[in-house]
């Protein structure tokens, strides 16, 4: 069984939001919302700062509360990969899931239903990355199957540093930031 | 020193949530209060209070169908995509308390139309002469009465329960997911339904009694409220934000004030002097308990939904 994941290297990403856009284009996001962001990490002051360019999305998590918390299966796991998906023709927008989120990584579509990203599985099942790995220019962003231990992504986890964002929050998220 | 920003600015999402307006606090009040009188007024059919003809007990299911309506459409009207509704009674969800609950709900309605037939109000009798024969039949059996109060009883205390664990277990939103909300919900429940038949019961004895058992009721809460926020206080920095929200933050005034300055501690004081004849029976105190419980849910609410794994070290 395959278990996607992403891998993002932040000694590469520049923020330049291409990712972004790719997935804006790619999954017709409607205007003023996004299902992946960039976020600027900074810690200490001047001249001692580090900073940490991350661009987040959904985590597709192991342990996801928003498919647990979902009164009609609307939230549920793909047979392909684990990844998190919501059926738009079974969501009644109860916002449950997006109450249950720790990464925010929801939000309401103006259709009613509940949207986030995908990991473009249209795409990844014709074999291709998702819009947004597919354009990064600094191709600091990897996809691929967590669980194969010749698997790039599997490769740079285990030859390099590595965090998850919030793994105190306990959902096990299956994206990873190399340091 | 630790700053981020994010190029997000989802609707409903940021800067901090606001999926859930009024419609979900005034749900969870409206379920509570049911709750609570569902459980009153069982308790009443239990003891056999039927043969008392001023006994809240026929009046009160009556009144809760209507609230529970009201709260229904609450509910309803909170829901982003309402034409696929029906999709959550095509399922059960174990792990999902919103499938629970909802299921809970469809449950309630045949106990309260049961509840309703014991003493059917005259305006229906008079339009559904057909009833009459199906409430002469419960009443002609005692056991049946008896059973149909603790039927009320149990489904009142899973709702009450419901309201709370509905939010508590979300565990993102470090203010709710405490294990004693569902406690301090029943508990809010059972004191505004306390005070609401106390409201409108006829009989002195049902008075007095209501407000005794208001007042054990408010006690609970309180000390229920104090442990919810010593378990807040005691855990996690994000659980300790959380608190602070309550405690001096951007809710506090809302919480001192209404919560549990109004809402409780007055009643209290008011009531026991009641209880001990000291004054007479004020609405007073039980219109303060109902307001209050009204406030705690919007309270919990907002300031659950802007208490945040990630913020909640950086907003006080
Ligand atoms: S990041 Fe949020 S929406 Fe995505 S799987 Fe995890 S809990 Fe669910
Ligand atoms: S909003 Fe939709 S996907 Fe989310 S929990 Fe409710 S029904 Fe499920």
């Amino acid at each position: 069984m395959a278990r996607f994941g992403m891998v993002i290297d932040t000694k590469k990403c520049v923020g330049c939001m291409d990712c972004v856009v790719a997935c804006k284009t790619e999954n017709n996001v409607p205007e003023g919302f996004n299902r992946d962001w960039i976020v600027q990490d900074a810690r200490g002051s001047f001249p001692t700062v580090n900073l940490e360019i991350r661009s987040e999305r959904c985590n597709h998590c192991d342990n996801p509360p928003c498919v647990y918390c979902c009164p009609t299966g609307a939230s549920h796991i793909h047979n392909l990969g684990g990844v998190v998906l919501v059926d738009h023709e079974l969501c009644i927008g109860c916002k449950a899931c997006i109450a249950s989120c720790p990464y925010d990584a929801r939000f309401v579509h103006p259709e009613g239903y509940v949207d986030k990203c995908t990991f473009c599985i249209h795409r990844v099942e014709e074999g291709l990355d998702p819009a947004c790995v597919s354009v990064c220019p600094t191709y600091c962003m990897y996809f691929g199957d967590l669980e194969d231990p010749n698997s790039e992504v599997n490769k740079l986890l285990n030859s390099r540093k590595h965090h998850a964002v919030l793994p105190e929050a306990g959902t096990k998220p299956q994206i990873f930031y190399l340091e | 020193m630790n700053e981020i920003t994010n190029t997000r600015m989802n609707p409903g999402i940021d800067p901090s949530l606001s999926i859930w307006n009024w419609e979900i606090p005034i749900y969870l009040f409206l379920g509570g209060i049911v709750a609570g009188m569902m459980i009153i007024s069982g308790y009443f059919l239990f003891k056999g209070r039927t043969k008392d003809v001023e006994c809240s007990c026929f009046l009160v299911p009556f009144i809760s169908f209507i609230l529970l309506s009201f709260g229904m459409l609450a509910l309803f009207l909170d829901l982003e995509h309402k034409a696929y509704v029906w999709r959550v009674y095509t399922t059960f969800k174990i792990k999902s308390p919103m499938s629970w609950g909802s299921w809970i709900l469809i449950l309630i309605y045949p106990i309260l139309i049961l509840n309703i037939l014991i003493r059917i109000p005259d305006f229906l009798s008079k339009k559904l002469k057909f009833l009459k024969s199906i409430s002469l039949k419960i009443n002609s059996h005692p056991t049946a009465i008896k059973n149909i109060g603790l039927v009320s009883m149990i489904f009142g205390a899973l709702l009450g329960i419901y309201t709370g664990v509905l939010l508590s277990s979300l565990g993102a939103r470090p203010l709710w997911n405490n294990s004693t909300l569902w406690i301090l919900f029943l508990l809010s429940g059972l004191s505004s339904a306390a005070a609401f038949v106390h409201l409108i019961a006829k009989s002195k004895y049902e008075s007095h009694l209501l407000a005794k058992a208001d007042n054990v009721f408010l006690s609970l809460e309180l000390i229920v409220l104090v442990l919810f926020l010593i378990g807040l206080l005691t855990s996690t920095q994000v659980h300790i934000s959380a608190a602070e929200f309550l405690i001096s933050g951007n809710y506090a005034p809302l919480f001192w004030v209404f919560v549990i300055g109004l809402g409780i501690i007055i009643p209290l004081i008011i009531q026991l002097y009641a209880v001990n004849n000291k004054i007479k029976h004020q609405p007073v105190a039980p219109i303060m308990v109902i307001i209050g419980g009204l406030i705690l849910r919007f309270v919990i609410v907002n300031a659950g939904q802007a208490s945040h794994w990630f913020n909640a070290g950086m907003l006080k």
